[in-house]
C-alpha cells in the first residue's frame, strides 16, 4: 500500500486553456496516507471522476504530478501503477465460478495456487459469500455480482490503492446499507489505502475517515465527517451535506455585525474577512422556534415522522428549522432563534468567522 | 376523478402476486403506495394502468369499468424509476408526443408544452435531446409529458429513486405543487417511508402482494394496525423484541420499564414490543430513560443523522440520532429507550397498545 501525493495538479480538456474556468480540475495539492479510507464526494460534473482517472492513469493531467510513495507515476498507464479498481457495474466473468472470478487477479499474476485458495477463502469469508464459491457467476443477483466485483478489487494484497467508483449504483436501495457498512468493515480488516468516489453523502461519510468535497473542479473542504457537518468551510459543503442542508441566508454587514432582513444576528465568533457577498450559514437543527427572536411567518410544515421541518419566511428569506414535538400552523407568526455557536458568516461562499473554541 | 380497484388479483404460474385488493383513490391529494422492492407496488400500478392483465376483479375510473380497456384508451400517464424518453426527439417533441398522437392542433400543443416546460423549468432545454440532459432534467421531461397530457390518472413509480439525493429533495418538494389543482388522480409508489410522509395524503402499505393498511399517511405512521404495518413504515428497520407484562412492569431481557399510556391497560402476558430507531438514543434524557447496552455492529452517517446497529440479547437493534457521531465498532455502547414511544403487538402481530407519542 502506498501514500499518495497529488502535487500542483490541474487538468483541462481544452488544448490551450487560458482562464481558470477552462480547467475541469483546479489546482490540487493533497497527501493521502498509507492505509487510509478516503472519499471524493460531489455532484455529477464536479471533477471527481477526472481526478479518479488521473490517479488511476486513464488520464494524464495537463499540469502537476501524481506520486505513489514519492515515486512519480503521472505518465504511467493504469497497468503499471499496481492498483485495483471497482466500477459502477459489476466486472466479472459470467461463465466462471465465483471462486475463479475472485482468483483471477491472483492467477493472472502467477500467484501459487495454494496462496490463491487461501486468499480467496479469506476474502469470501469477509464478504460472506463462501456458500457461493462453486456457483457460476451468471446466476447471481446484481448485488451479489457487485459483491464479487468488490472481492476482486480486494483480493490482491500488494496493490498501491483500491479505488471504488460509485460502487453501489446497481444495488437495490434496501440492500445498500449492508454493503455500505460492509465496505467500512473491510477497510478496517484489510487496512489498504482506499479511495471511494460517490455523489452520495451517506456512502462517503459512512466509509471514509476523511472526505474530500468537490464542486466545479475545486476542492472546497477536506475533513472528517464530524468536521463537515459541524463546521462547513464552504456554503456548498453545508448545503450538500445534511438533509435538509444548511440554511444559507443573504446578509448585510454593518458596524462589524451581521443583519438578516434588518435584524441583528449574533455570530459564533469574530469575523475574519469581509471580502465578498456576506451570507449567514446555520443548519436547520440549530434553528429553534421561540417567543423571542427573528420575526417570521410559517410557510410550510412537513411532518416526516421522527421530526418536522418548518419552513419560515423572514421577509423574503426562507429559513428551515428541524423540530421535534409541537409545530406551529402554516401562516402562523413565529420567532426564530439561532443557536449562536452554530451561526457562521460566509463571504463569497467561504467561512469568514472564527469559532469560539478555535 | 376517482380511480377504484375492486378485488383485483394477479396470479403468475399459479403463484398469487397480488392478493384480492380493493382501494379507492381520489384527486386532491397524493395516493402513496409504500412497500419494499417486490411488495407488489409496480404490479398493482401496471394493472391499474392496463399494462398487465387482471386475473380477477375490476378497475373503475369515475365509476366506469375500464378493466378491459387498453392503456391508450384510459388516458393515463406513467413515469418510471428509469428515465424513459425518446432519444431521437428533442425535449419539446418528447413532451408533445402524446398530444400529437391524440391529434391535437399544433397551436394547442405548443401552449401545453410550454406551460409544462415552465412549471418544470425546462424552457431553456426544449431544443435539446435527452442525452444532453442531466438525470434530473430527463426525469423532469418525463414529468412534463405527464402534466401536458392532462391525463385522468398519473402513476409515478419510484420516479426519484435514480436521482442524486439533493435533486430528490428538491423535486420531492415540488411534486405535490405540480399536480395540485390538475384534476388527475395521482398514485405514487415508493420504498421510502420518509417520502410517503413528505408527500402526505393517503397511503396504502404494501407487503407481499397485500395492502396491509390504508388511510391518512400520518395516521398510519402513528397508529399501525399490525407489526407488519409498523415494519413497512420504518426506515431504518423498526426495533422489535419479545416482552412480558407483569402488573405495570414491562420486561424485555434484562431491561424493565413501567407501562405508559395505552400499555397500562394491557392484561398480563407476552407481547412483541416495537420502537422506531429515533426513539432509541445514544444519550439519556427525561424521556429516554431505559438503558440498554449492546455491542456496536455497524454505523452509518447520513450527513445530519447517525445510526448505529447494535446487538442485544433480544436481537439486533438500531439507534438513529441527530448530528454526526462516530461510534467505535465492536465496543459496548449504552443506548436509551423512550417507553412512551413503544408499540405493543399480540404474538400474532395485531396491535395491542399504541404509543403515547
Amino acid at each position: 500500500m502506498a501514500k499518495i501525493t497529488l502535487s500542483k495538479l490541474r487538468h483541462s480538456y481544452m488544448p490551450n486553456p487560458s482562464s481558470p474556468d477552462d480547467y475541469a480540475l483546479k489546482e490540487i495539492d493533497l497527501d493521502w496516507s498509507d492505509g487510509g479510507a478516503y472519499a471524493l464526494l460531489g455532484p455529477s460534473g464536479c471533477g471527481k471522476s477526472t481526478l479518479l482517472n488521473i490517479i488511476s492513469g486513464l488520464l494524464v493531467p495537463s499540469e502537476g504530478q501524481v506520486l505513489f510513495d514519492g515515486k512519480d507515476v503521472t505518465k504511467l498507464p493504469p497497468d503499471q501503477r499496481n492498483i485495483a479498481q471497482v466500477f459502477q457495474f459489476p466486472v466479472i466473468y459470467d461463465t466462471m465460478t465465483v471462486f475463479d472470478n475472485l482468483a483471477f487477479p491472483l492467477r493472472n499474476r502467477g500467484v501459487a495456487e495454494a496462496r490463491v485458495t487461501e486468499r480467496v477463502t479469506e476474502i469470501a469469508t469477509m464478504l460472506e459469500v463462501n456458500d457461493m464459491l462453486r456457483t457460476k457467476a451468471a446466476g447471481l443477483s446484481p448485488d451479489n455480482k457487485q459483491k464479487i466485483s468488490m472481492g476482486r478489487g480486494l483480493v490482491r494484497d500488494d496493490v498501491n490503492v483500491v479505488m471504488f467508483d460509485e460502487p453501489l449504483t446497481v444495488i437495490d436501495p434496501h440492500l445498500k446499507w449492508k454493503l455500505r457498512s460492509k465496505l467500512k468493515e473491510l477497510h478496517q480488516k484489510v487496512r489498504a489505502t482506499m479511495i471511494y468516489v460517490t455523489h452520495d453523502q451517506t456512502e462517503a461519510l459512512t466509509f471514509a475517515d476523511q472526505v474530500v468535497v468537490m464542486q466545479d473542479g475545486e476542492i472546497v473542504q477536506i475533513g472528517t465527517p464530524v468536521e463537515l457537518f459541524e463546521r462547513p468551510a464552504h456554503t456548498f459543503v453545508g448545503h450538500f451535506i445534511g438533509s435538509p442542508g444548511m440554511n444559507v441566508l443573504a446578509a448585510d454587514m454593518r458596524d462589524g455585525g451581521a443583519f438578516l432582513n434588518g435584524h441583528h444576528v449574533s455570530l459564533e465568533g469574530p469575523v475574519i474577512t469581509q471580502d465578498g457577498a456576506p451570507q449567514i450559514g446555520i443548519r436547520p437543527e440549530f434553528v429553534r422556534i421561540g417567543d423571542t427572536g427573528l420575526p417570521a411567518t410559517v410557510r410550510k410544515v412537513s411532518d416526516i415522522g421522527r421530526h418536522s421541518v418548518i419552513e419560515a419566511m423572514v421577509g423574503d428569506t426562507s429559513v428551515k428549522a428541524v423540530t421535534e414535538g409541537a409545530v406551529p400552523e402554516q401562516g402562523a407568526a413565529v420567532h426564530l432563534q439561532f443557536q449562536q455557536d452554530q451561526t457562521r458568516l460566509y463571504c463569497d461562499g467561504w467561512l469568514a468567522t472564527k469559532g469560539a473554541a478555535s | 376523478m376517482t380511480l377504484e380497484v375492486k378485488n383485483i388479483t394477479k396470479v403468475i404460474d399459479g403463484r398469487v402476486h397480488i392478493k384480492p385488493t380493493t382501494l379507492m383513490f381520489e384527486t386532491g391529494h397524493f395516493n402513496v403506495l409504500l412497500g419494499q422492492t417486490g411488495s407488489g407496488k409496480t404490479s398493482l400500478i401496471k394493472m391499474m394502468a392496463g399494462l398487465d392483465p387482471i386475473a380477477d376483479g375490476q378497475v373503475l375510473m369515475d365509476g366506469q369499468d375500464v378493466t378491459n380497456l387498453s392503456t391508450q384508451k384510459r388516458n393515463i400517464s406513467l413515469v418510471h424509476q428509469f428515465f424513459v424518453n425518446y432519444p431521437h426527439m428533442t425535449v419539446y417533441d418528447n413532451i408533445a408526443s402524446p398530444l400529437k398522437v391524440a391529434g391535437m392542433a399544433k397551436s394547442e400543443i405548443q401552449g401545453r408544452v410550454e406551460e409544462a416546460a415552465d412549471i418544470l423549468q425546462l424552457r431553456p432545454m426544449l431544443k435539446r435531446r435527452p442525452h444532453e440532459l442531466s438525470g434530473g432534467q430527463q426525469q423532469r421531461t418525463a414529468l412534463a409529458r405527464a402534466i401536458a397530457k392532462e391525463s385522468r390518472a398519473v402513476f409515478l413509480d419510484e420516479p426519484l429513486a435514480n436521482l442524486d439525493y439533493k435533486l430528490r429533495e428538491e423535486l420531492r418538494e415540488q411534486l405535490p405543487e405540480l399536480f395540485a389543482g390538475r384534476g388527475a388522480v395521482v398514485v405514487y409508489a415508493t420504498s421510502e417511508p420518509e417520502e410517503a410522509l413528505l408527500l402526505g395524503g393517503y397511503t396504502g402499505l404494501m407487503d407481499d402482494g397485500n395492502v396491509v393498511q390504508y388511510g391518512r399517511t400520518a395516521d398510519l405512521y402513528r397508529k399501525p394496525a399490525s407489526l407488519t404495518s409498523a415494519a413497512v413504515f420504518s426506515d431504518p428497520p423498526i426495533n422489535k423484541a419479545a416482552v412480558t407484562k407483569i402488573g405495570d412492569q414491562i420486561k424485555m431481557g434484562d431491561a424493565t420499564w413501567t407501562a405508559q399510556g395505552d400499555a397500562m391497560g394491557l392484561s398480563d402476558g407476552n407481547y412483541i414490543v416495537a420502537i422506531r430507531p429515533h426513539h432509541v438514543t445514544p444519550t439519556p434524557s427525561d424521556r429516554h430513560t431505559v438503558s440498554l447496552t449492546g455491542e456496536v455492529l455497524v454505523t452509518e452517517l447520513s450527513g445530519s443523522e447517525s445510526s448505529a446497529h447494535f446487538r442485544l440479547a433480544v436481537g439486533d437493534w438500531v439507534s438513529l440520532s441527530h448530528g454526526v457521531h462516530p461510534y467505535e465498532i465492536g465496543a459496548e455502547h449504552p443506548f436509551y429507550l423512550d417507553p412512551s414511544a413503544c408499540f405493543y403487538f399480540a404474538p400474532d402481530g395485531a396491535v395491542a397498545a399504541g404509543a403515547t407519542l
